[in-house]
């Protein structure tokens, strides 16, 4: 007990790969081991993450249940991994999603065995991002996430998988380059890649000349090369094109991690790495980050408004949502140390979660939906809800949490950003707003045309209500959801310690 | 148990209901009912208690009930929300209690509990009645219960948690909270029958619509929260210093001052929720949802809603105005919209047929009433239409759903294909539904302000003496002219359905509603009369002082130490105008339709000539909206962004990116690789090979040529030495 309480990180992070090991020692015909197998052994990081939370001290400034082990002395390279409140907050949601998505795959029959292997490793490749504080260790997560999704829509996704694939992986890998160059820039001036140790050298360090150019000219550089990775990835307008094609072809499961976590992974490297290496640089472009944050919330929802097809409406609602993250990471770029800069990033990182969970949740209840009557096509559905009155409710209430409805997650968070945004950017603020009104007009779209209206009269008979173990997957997110909504401070706690501290 | 404790309890057991309904009970009819009229019960009891706390604690105003806890950590301190009940809360509390109360009994009687099951019903659809066949083998026709039954006592009780929550609130984050919860209860009801094309689009359009003024009333939420650090209620309008500041400093916005901006943008909210001009579209269609839902929207809770929080925030919508001096710009925008939307909103019931649809447009008209009066000041007249109305509206609401209940029995009984809401289809209902007549005439003459006996009269007369009073004549007249039209609409309505003769067979066979749907009218009809008591100015003729004017003395209160909302001199003027226009206008209305014939149209399409169409198709705001706003949203999203930003322009760079590649690779492939790099290689194979082929022909296989071979080389290489060395 003591190996696992002292290494608790390592084992949250590598107790996925552990398994996929397993996994290739368990004959391809046996199905009900390999996903209960699976199912099982994914719930160990998440009851690792529990505990992990429930020891963590939020009073506590810094990183905690820090683990370094040199890994690359001639770089200073080092296995370097901690926790403070936003990277926990994202280790639970990531834990917590990982299952769910896993027990929504039970559908699959082809190649189950590839495809949980496949599944843990993403999740390792996740977490290692959120928990490494080397930077070149955050790159190799970073990198590490990107094959297995690749994969999984490759080989278990949809009619257009192979466009779609290719192009999720060459978009996030062409944003990564200039991340890698950037990162090794860093290392090798710095002469560490120790994050916290970064934090200390790298903003102040401004003066001379590196490869030739002036200092402040190669860090903008640098800025901008960090910045469009994780533009790429969370998708800021204009590099948000890859995620509908992704999202629509991938397996559900593969979809709800994509929404649920993978997006995160950008934001997080915005408030993990941008602000704190560069604040004079973010200061300088802040307002730029806000105006695409601003062109992703008003351009995402109008984006989901003009489409007919299920997933891809969901998967638009996605840059609608993500860009209030990206709206508070501007604000904090521009005012940090202020009231307005807590508040907004109390309200990025809140939002991470409530989006996490409330796509993840939409994006099953499409393939739920999917798998009944394989159409996406919203004209292809009407009056559903006469024949699946269950299902049906559940889906109003997915998508009022998506819509941001009082009392469900994503209110409170998109009231904080805009909060805090409001004295900072007043006019992004009040076009956002705009935004939000197209968020309703999405939501309301798509359950007007799935929903409401006459039956149509084809899915009579048809279609069999949702199943028990779907109910399972969806539950847990509308009582989280719900949760949050009603009492937050209970998380907001954990992310506004973090918050105040760093910005 | 405190009184505060009991604050927080008023909005909980109604959620409660819906999630145990939601979740356990939705398989069971009478367990759902149970629940939710149960809830409401309670929650009316406890409204009671505080109600009745609240006006026997000396100078309440200023002790208002408060609690508080810790709710959103941010920074090092928290957001705090908590209850308050003050006099507005508690006025608007005891309506709101009593209508709600009342619509989820009869909701029990219109929904046809007891009822068989339709054999053609179908979810999302109106029951259609049921065969029954009685015991000497003849099948009747009978309604038949709503499939949805369960479903609907959830919603309303979410919806009654919604403003329940409202009232008691003391912050605007969790007033904003529980507006959107209505909104979205609003989105429900109103697209409950969901399989009717109509109902679902007009719960789109209901929750669209009230969310443009949402958003405004987001942003006025957070410019509030940054220029204060607070939204609560005591800490901001009670805040003389605050109110002050606020009016002082200058937004950026058209040179209004931050307190009018702020208001504004509130006040836009008022706009959406309260169906005002030029967001009014959405309320008439939400005539799609059950009646009861009606009664819930127009009278218990959406647009009283709107009209609450601008009498909330009067404090701040009014900073920097005292009465006697010019109306902030502020002000001028909401006198403006409310005169505006009273007469326009009037003159459209005129030509309305639907029962329910004439209902609709007077409730923006005296919605329009309140705004008005708000915007000139009259702050406790305002507040007191508000609360008359809410009876006088439920009570009008239920009726008329009383009588389509009827209607709809004797179309079920003849078999007839008429619409049962239609105005012109009945007539002489007096005899058939006495108890919905008299009801009903009782809530018409509050509506249209019958002198003296009316609560309505009291409070319109209040309103109309608020805008003469101080000075705004233009607003007077509006508001005395629309008062006229009132009454006439108000006269068509009850004429054209109750008195002269059954136009059709339906109306013949129209029978009174069940006592479960009655008694709540009766319940209603008594305050549409007796509210009015409570505010009768004390220097009115003869009547005033012998009653005190309670409902001044305890509102007003809310204001006191602010600008001061009503004005002591009393003129006579609108006095006289509320006495007459009541009486001639519903005069006029019962002389011009007492005896309209079965098929007739109406007599007024012909005294208005052309502007009868105009009126009768709304000013054709709908067809407008459409055109300008609709449309062009549609084209924005399905065009302009997904085909040609996202598309052709991001997604042609993106892919052309990855054709240039191609190219690149292609190009390279073919210029170096294929050339220069697969040439060299091939080269040295292929020229080993010709080589190798050119000298086969020596490997014959002769031992003699190898001998002969072998010889000419030594030779030659022999003569070659042999030259060099030498």
């Amino acid at each position: 007990m003591n190996l696992i309480s002292e290494h608790l990180l390592s084992f949250i992070l590598f107790v996925p790969v552990l398994t996929a090991l397993m996994l290739l020692f368990v004959p391809s015909g046996r199905l009900s081991l390999l996903r209960w197998g699976t199912l099982i052994a994914s719930l160990i990081p998440f009851g690792l993450a529990v505990a992990l939370w429930v020891r963590f001290d939020p009073q506590q400034g810094g990183f905690q249940f820090e683990e370094y082990l040199r890994w690359y002395p001639p770089l200073n390279s080092a296995y370097h991994l901690g926790v403070d409140g936003i990277s926990l907050t994202l280790v639970l949601l990531t834990t917590f999603l990982t299952p769910l998505a896993i027990l929504a795959s039970f559908s699959i029959t082809d190649r189950v065995k590839a495809y949980m292997v496949l599944f843990l490793l993403l999740e390792t490749g996740m977490l290692g991002v959120f928990l490494a504080l080397d930077l070149l260790l955050f790159f190799v997560f970073w990198e590490v996430g990107l094959v297995p999704m690749y994969f999984l829509i490759n080989q278990w996704g949809g009619t257009n998988r192979n466009y779609a694939s290719l192009k999720f992986i060459l978009y996030t890998m062409g944003g990564s380059l200039g991340l890698l160059l950037a990162s090794q820039l860093i290392g090798v001036v710095a002469g560490t890649y120790d994050i916290p140790e970064l934090i200390s050298i790298w903003p102040s360090f401004s003066s001379g000349e590196l490869i030739g150019l002036p200092v402040a000219t190669v860090k903008a550089i640098a800025f901008w090369a960090f910045v469009i990775a994780f533009a790429v990835k969370v998708p800021v307008w204009p590099f948000h094109t890859w995620l509908p094609d992704a999202h629509t072809e991938a397996p559900t499961a593969g979809s709800m991690i994509l929404a649920g976590v993978l997006l995160k992974l950008g934001a997080y490297g915005f408030l993990r790495l941008v602000l704190p290496l560069y604040p004079a640089e973010a200061r300088l472009y802040g307002g730029w980050l806000a105006a695409f944050a601003t062109l992703a919330i008003i351009l995402g929802a109008l984006g989901a408004f003009g489409q007919t097809d299920f997933k891809r409406l969901v998967a638009y609602s996605s840059i609608n949502h993500m860009g209030f993250v990206v709206l508070g990471v501007a604000v904090a770029a521009w005012a940090t140390g202020t009231i307005d800069s807590i508040i907004a990033v109390n309200g990025a990182v809140l939002q991470m979660v409530t989006h996490g969970l409330s796509s993840a949740g939409m994006f099953f209840l499409v393939g739920v939906i999917y798998e009944r009557t394989h159409s996406r096509n919203l004209n292809d559905f009407g009056g559903l809800y006469a024949v699946l009155p269950v299902y049906g409710s559940i889906l109003v209430f997915t998508a009022m949490a998506s819509l941001g409805l009082p009392g469900l997650g994503g209110f409170i968070s998109e009231v904080l950003v805009v909060r805090g945004a409001w004295p900072v950017f007043p006019l992004a603020t009040a076009l956002s707003t705009i935004g939000l009104f197209f968020t309703g007009a999405y939501v309301l779209k798509s359950l007007r045309l799935a929903l409401h209206g006459p039956l149509n009269e084809r899915w009579l008979g048809k279609l069999s209500e949702i199943n028990p173990r779907e109910l399972v997957v969806i539950t847990p997110l509308m009582v989280l959801l719900l949760v949050i909504g009603i009492w937050p401070a209970w998380l907001l706690g954990l992310i506004n310690r973090a918050v105040s501290m760093w910005f | 148990m405190t009184i505060e404790t009991l604050i927080w309890l008023i909005p909980l057991p109604p959620v409660l209901a819906f999630f145990l309904i939601a979740v356990f009970a939705f398989r069971n009819r009478s367990l759902s009912h149970s629940l939710a009229v149960g809830s409401a019960v309670i929650s009316w009891a406890v409204s009671m208690v505080v109600f009745y706390q609240a006006v026997t604690t000396p100078a309440f105003n200023h002790h208002p009930f408060v609690s508080q806890i810790n709710w959103l950590p941010l920074g090092q301190g928290w957001f705090r929300i908590g209850v308050q009940v003050d006099p507005l809360a508690a006025v608007t509390l005891f309506f709101v209690a009593w209508t709600i109360l009342m619509i989820f009994i009869y909701s029990v009687g219109y929904h046809n509990y007891g009822q068989p099951i339709g054999e053609h019903d179908r979810p999302g659809l109106q029951p259609h009645g049921a065969s029954v066949t009685g015991a000497d083998g003849k099948v009747t026709r009978v309604p038949s219960v709503e499939p949805m039954y369960a479903r609907f006592f959830a919603f309303i009780a979410l919806f009654a948690f919604g403003m329940y929550a409202l009232v008691v609130t003391d912050n605007l984050l969790t007033l904003y909270m529980a507006w959107e919860i209505m909104g979205l209860c609003s989105y429900l009801l109103i697209g409950f029958w969901y399989g009717k094309p109509s109902a679902r689009d007009a719960a789109v359009k209901a929750f669209l619509t009230t969310r443009v003024g949402d958003m405004f009333m987001l942003l006025g939420l957070v410019a509030l929260y940054w220029l204060t650090g607070t939204l609560n209620y005591r800490l901001i309008l009670s805040n003389p210093g605050v109110l002050e500041q606020l009016s002082e400093a200058t937004s950026p916005v058209l040179g209004l001052s931050w307190a009018g901006l702020v208001g504004l943008l509130i006040f836009f909210g008022t706009v959406g929720k309260s169906a005002q001009f030029p967001l009014h579209v959405w309320l008439p269609d939400a005539m799609e949802g059950p009646t009861p839902v009606s009664a819930m929207i127009h009278a218990a809770t959406m647009v009283s809603a709107g009209v609450y929080l601008a009498l909330r925030f009067f404090p701040l919508i009014s900073a920097g105005w005292t009465p006697g001096s010019a109306l902030t710009p502020t002000l001028m925008v909401m006198a403006a919209i409310g005169a505006f939307s009273a007469l326009f909103a009037a003159s459209i019931a005129l030509a309305q047929r639907d029962i329910k649809r004439v209902l609709a447009y007077s409730t923006i008209s005296q919605l329009a009433y309140m705004v008005a009066a708000l915007g000139v000041g009259a702050y406790v007249a305002a507040a007191f239409h508000l609360v008359t109305h809410a009876f006088f509206k439920a009570l009008l609401f239920l009726g008329s759903g009383s009588v389509i209940h009827g209607m709809e029995h004797g179309v079920l009984h003849t078999g007839e294909h008429i619409d049962p809401q239609d105005m012109f289809n009945m007539g002489g209902l007096r005899k058939k539904m006495p108890v919905t007549f008299w009801t009903f005439l009782i809530g018409g003459l509050a509506l249209s302000g019958f002198p003296l006996v009316t609560a309505g009269f009291w409070s319109k007369d209040e309103i109309l003496s608020g805008a003469l009073d101080g000075g705004y004549t233009v607003v007077f007249v509006i508001l005395a002219f629309s008062a006229l039209l009132t009454a006439f609409y108000t006269a068509r309505q009850i004429t054209l359905t109750f008195l002269g003769q059954p136009r059709t067979g339906s109306a013949e066979h129209a029978h009174e509603s069940k006592p479960v749907m009655t008694l709540p009218l009766v319940g209603l009809a008594v305050f549409a009369v007796a509210v009015g008591w409570a505010g009768i100015p004390e220097d009115f003729p003869i009547l005033g002082g012998l009653l005190p004017n309670w409902f001044e003395h305890f509102v007003g209160s809310m204001l006191a130490g602010h600008g001061e909302g009503r004005l002591v001199g009393h003129s006579s003027l609108p006095l006289i105008i509320s006495l007459i226009v009541a009486p001639l206008g519903l005069g006029l209305g019962w002389w011009v339709y007492r005896a309209v014939p079965a098929k007739a149209a109406d007599p007024l399409q012909y005294v208005l000539g052309p502007v009868y169409p105009l009126l009768k198709n709304k000013y054709y705001v709908d067809e407008l909206y459409k055109w300008i706003f609709i449309r062009p949203a549609v084209w924005l999203a399905d065009v302009f962004t997904v085909q040609w930003v996202d598309h052709n322009v991001i997604d042609g760079i993106v892919d052309g990116i990855g054709r240039l590649g191609l190219w690149l690779g292609r190009v390279f492939s073919r210029y170096f690789d294929i050339p220069v790099i697969t040439g060299t290689g091939d080269m040295i194979a292929f020229g080993t090979r010709k080589l190798g082929i050119s000298l086969k022909w020596i490997q014959s296989g002769r031992v003699q040529q190898y001998m002969i071979l072998a010889i000419a080389v030594m030779v030659i290489l022999g003569g070659t030495l042999y030259f060099l060395l030498a």
